[in-house]
């Protein structure tokens, strides 16, 4: 890839990182104090959950044989995706130059034994640096084979993961998007003049199966889910993408590219939402609603949602009263540091501080309008710094992608897993429960004091106390241990 | 002897190789107070560290000298100085680990220059070890990348002991170390009061752990090595740094255990070395040549025969009777071997995992008479060549499923990766290599010694007892006057008559 391409897809237009007052873009990582995985790891992340697609991962082994079968988007039908398939390149290969005519014939191995709906290759940095001709091999593939072969160039030293989310972005747009029509939705005999309305999910990645709580909602308005890239996505549907009437981008920054250029190119209108909190599931069906501009859609719309909410809010009365007053920390990037805050209010936590990393000024705005102007942003979320957090704002748990898992167990601190490798399916209304079930699940475990209690012979036991073994720690909350 | 057949397809799939800098990364969380540095992309690190956080269920050290575009083009020599000095900066480890990957292999890094560079620019950063190694991701794998970074870590750290005059070389910039040392190895001061310490010390037995070994088997060997009054130094000590305990402290940027850099000046005191996992024969070598202390070598510790060997070993090495516990440890494995023949016996089994272990699991099946119907390793190494089997394959699980369908495997050994597999072929799983990451525990489980061996009787032959089919599959005589031959499991109530689909 050029420089200059890498640099178009950074300087992403509708990304508010790179607005009139924030012209930061992407940050580029520092040397030793790095976290966080490259631009293949990006592109991989966006794109693997296509079910019947054969990914092949075009570099050696490190690539795919560290990382492969290690996500929670799961696929309603074919998993061809959970399969890792890499050239696996050896010396020979790379001084040689056999790398290429490997993968020309790994890809006839892929087709001969998986028959799978398109071949997805991916570049990775060592055959970006020694010049293989992805575009030329694919293009060569494609014809000889019969099928789709599309190159993905994401060599990991291109940059970070959300560049690796727009390269796999682009190319869906530039090879895959517009090849295909649609079938004619099918008449529902029960509503037969209910209109139905194509639209996709940008960026809706199907964790745990959480698409497949807010999949019915769009069924009951007549909203026919063309494609959700790329979560339980399947490469025929990503190739009619154009034809949808609405976008919208969910939860992820990284995928703007694709819905701007949907709406340059086929005039398909776009909102940026969230399925996390009632507020938002509510607000996502209404931006369908809007940008559709049918009034019959709205009216159902709001009919469902008002339904919906009366049985979430029944549903949720007795989990609100468990976890009235408990706090939260949270530390997650972009959307959800806002998304997240207002689920977590509604079931009654307080939020004490929100990352806001990879938040932009109106990701900030919407923070504040939650949680109010005095609301701590967290920049910077190493490790030491959260934990430090934590006890001065007296967090009862902290909320965070799994890199925090155990920085918070490690400090006895409880925990809750919100990113990708999660095994929990918050979206939608329904998701809410699930939410509420893991955030007890962890706060109220009897491990708490056991793990924080000293051992017995550590212990300093006077009679007069009357604290013996069993006594000291017992329900004393994570801030007042962790630096008493 | 084991023929090896060489992989022929283009693709890999359902890859069972790890990468070299991975298993590099291992061996040095096997240090204390240390940090792995990749010198490389960033995903080279976070998949890495994401591959061990989900296998042992810890916090990961592990960083990278996050080459972009134009380091990568125009050198990353600055990137590797500046990622060295952030480290340093920062953590202030004992010890870094550095690195290299594909990327910085195919630019043809020179990394014992830039180290040294960086030397001459930060003497402030004198106190930090760190060791350089060269683990391209196109060669080798996991276990390979560990035993050269253990290598590495003796050909750095060893000091040169003049044949007749053991120990008495020590490098003095240790000094300061060995009284470190005295806290985790409390016994080297009383050593040290009886003038024993200058003149070598016959109590010390060094262990070079290969990467087969998870922490629950280093815990069961110190505890065999202990009973004879030995005191082992393990290189590298993962049982003490990712056993998975919790400690006072609530957050380290660096590891919290494994071995202290200061017992690699005392290595040439020792009365031997035991070397476990043919990968490390190289690294015995050095040590040998470095030292001249015997070397025991084992090529894994799987099964009677291993067991017996090592607790001779150490018996010799100690001058000391047998104790009463491993006479009786032995004593149940043999009855166990007796009780698990009748399922183990003719077994077929499949099994993926790197050379070492690979060859520990055919050991131990191979003497109990099961056949190793399938055997695929992730690369190549010399010892393959002499498991006790008639093919090895160098694959992946695509390979090891095609081969035991074909042959019919009852029974597969490997990582979590194989799940998928096995429940294809409807056959169970016992696992074990890297990742192990829909279990928990998997990191402690201990494979070696007596009751390494015999638990993992009991655990195959368990596994086999729920899917082996033995007895002969009923026959409902068409003449049958039983009224109750429809009924598939024998309880409940009879079923009607309805259905007699069961004639046809």
């Amino acid at each position: 890839m050029k420089n200059s391409d890498i640099a178009a897809l950074k300087n992403e237009p509708a990304c508010a990182h790179n607005s009139q007052q924030a012209k930061s873009g992407c940050a580029r990582p520092t040397p030793g104090a790095a976290a966080g995985g490259c631009a293949f790891d990006g592109a991989q992340i966006a794109l693997l959950p296509i079910a019947d697609v054969a990914h092949i991962v075009h570099g050696p082994i490190a690539c795919a044989g560290n990382s492969w079968d290690n996500r929670g988007a799961r696929s309603s039908g074919r998993a061809l995706f959970k399969l890792g398939m890499t050239t696996d390149l050896n010396e020979q290969d790379v001084i040689m130059g056999r790398s290429e005519k490997r993968l020309f014939h790994g890809i006839k191995q892929a087709v001969d034994r998986y028959s799978p709906a398109a071949i997805f290759v991916y570049s990775t940095c060592v055959t970006a640096l020694i010049g293989d001709d992805l575009e030329a091999i694919c293009k060569a593939a494609a014809e000889r084979w019969g099928l789709p072969v599309i190159p993905i160039d994401s060599a990991g030293f291109y940059g970070n993961k959300n560049l690796g989310n727009r390269i796999a972005g682009e190319a869906m747009v530039k090879y895959v998007v517009g090849s295909r029509e649609p079938e004619p939705p099918p008449v529902d005999p029960a509503r037969p003049r209910v209109k139905v309305h194509d639209i996709n999910l940008i960026g809706e990645y199907n964790i745990a199966g959480e698409l497949w709580n807010t999949l019915p909602l769009f069924d009951e308005l007549g909203l026919r889910v063309l494609c959700s890239l790329s979560g339980d996505a399947r490469f025929r549907e990503i190739q009619t993408m154009h034809r949808a009437e609405a976008n919208m981008v969910v939860c992820s920054r990284a995928m703007l590219n694709v819905a701007r250029k949907l709406q340059e190119r086929f005039g398909a209108p776009w909102f940026e939402g969230s399925f996390y909190g009632i507020r938002d599931v509510s607000a996502a069906l209404r931006g369908f609603a809007r940008l559709l501009n049918d009034t019959d859609l709205t009216q159902r719309t709001e009919a469902l949602i008002a339904r919906e909410e009366a049985q979430i809010q029944a549903a949720l009365r007795p989990w609100r009263e468990r976890l009235q007053g408990q706090r939260a920390l949270l530390y997650t990037g972009g959307v959800k540091s806002w998304s997240i805050v207002s689920a977590l209010q509604e079931l009654g936590v307080t939020v004490v501080a929100t990352g806001t990393k990879k938040s932009t000024e109106e990701d900030k705005t919407r923070i504040r309008e939650l949680m109010g102007e005095e609301a701590r942003l967290i920049e910077d979320g190493n490790p030491r710094g959260l934990l430090d957090l934590a006890s001065a704002y007296q967090a009862d748990i902290l909320i965070a992608g799994g890199r925090n898992l155990y920085t918070a167990l490690k400090a006895r601190l409880p925990f809750l897993d919100v990113n990708q490798e999660r095994e929990h399916g918050y979206a939608g209304y329904r998701g809410m429960i699930t939410l509420a079930r893991e955030l007890t699940r962890s706060l109220e475990s009897p491990i708490w004091a056991a793990v924080r209690r000293p051992a017995p012979w550590n212990e300093v036991s006077s009679p007069a106390s009357g604290q013996g073994v069993g006594g000291e720690g017992v329900n004393t909350p994570y801030w007042e241990i962790a630096h008493g | 002897m084991a023929e090896i057949i060489r992989r022929s397809k283009p693709l890999s799939v359902s890859p069972l190789k790890s990468s070299q800098p991975l298993g590099a990364s291992l061996a040095i969380l096997g240090l204390n107070r240390a940090i792995p540095l990749l010198h490389g992309a960033q995903g080279c690190t976070a998949f890495a560290k994401v591959f061990l956080v989900r296998h042992f269920r810890e916090p990961i050290p592990l960083q990278t000298s996050a080459l972009d575009p134009i380091s990568s083009i125009m050198g990353a020599d600055d990137s590797l100085l500046a990622g060295l000095r952030t480290v340093c900066e920062k953590h202030r480890p004992a010890a870094v680990g550095l690195l290299t990957t594909g990327l910085t292999e195919a630019q043809g890094t020179d990394i014992q220059r830039v180290l040294k560079a960086f030397r001459e620019s930060y003497p402030e950063f004198q106190s930090t070890r760190i060791v350089p190694v060269n683990t391209p991701d196109f060669n080798g794998g996991l276990e390979s990348g560990f035993a050269l970074t253990v290598k590495a870590m003796l050909a750095e750290w060893v000091p040169l002991t003049p044949p007749n005059h053991p120990g008495a070389a020590r490098c003095p910039s240790f000094a300061k170390e060995e009284r470190n040392l005295q806290h985790h190895l409390p016994w080297i001061s009383s050593l040290a009061a009886d003038e024993s310490w200058g003149g070598g010390n016959p109590r010390q037995v060094n262990v070079l752990c290969g990467a087969s070994l998870t922490p629950g088997d280093l815990e069961a060997l110190r505890e065999l090595i202990e009973r004879f009054d030995l005191y082992p130094v393990f290189i590298p000590d993962l049982a003490d740094s990712l056993d998975g305990h919790l400690d006072a402290e609530d957050y380290q940027p660096l590891t919290t255990g494994g071995t202290p850099l200061a017992a690699f000046a005392a290595l040439g005191d020792a009365a031997a070395t035991l070397v476990i996992g043919a990968s490390l024969y190289p690294a015995a070598d050095l040590l040998h040549e470095r030292t001249g202390t015997p070397v025991h070598r084992f090529p894994h510790l799987f099964g009677l025969d291993a067991a017996d060997r090592l607790i001779m070993t150490l018996a010799g090495i100690a001058g000391q009777a047998i104790p009463a516990g491993l006479i009786r440890q032995r004593a149940q494995l043999q009855d166990a071997m007796l009780d698990t023949h009748f399922l183990l016996g003719r077994a077929r089994v499949a099994i993926a995992a790197e050379p070492d272990l690979l060859h520990g699991f055919s050991q131990l099946l191979a003497d109990m008479g099961a056949e190793i119907v399938a055997a695929v390793a992730p690369a190549t190494a010399p010892i393959l060549a002499q498991l006790p089997l008639a093919k090895v394959h160098i694959g992946d699980l695509e390979d090891l499923e095609t081969l035991a369908r074909e042959h019919e495997a009852e029974l597969v050994i490997g990582n979590s990766h194989a799940l998928d597999m096995v429940q294809r072929l409807d056959i169970p799983l016992l696992r074990a290599g890297y990742p192990l990451h829909d279990q928990f525990g998997g990191y402690q489980r201990a494979w070696i010694g007596y009751r390494g061996a015999r638990q993992a009787l009991f655990d195959l032959a368990n596994a086999l007892m729920g899917h082996a089919e033995h007895a002969v599959a009923p026959y409902h005589s068409i003449y049958s006057l039983k009224a109750d031959d429809r009924r598939e499991a024998g309880h409940g109530v009879a079923q009607t008559s309805t259905d007699s689909s069961w004639r046809h």
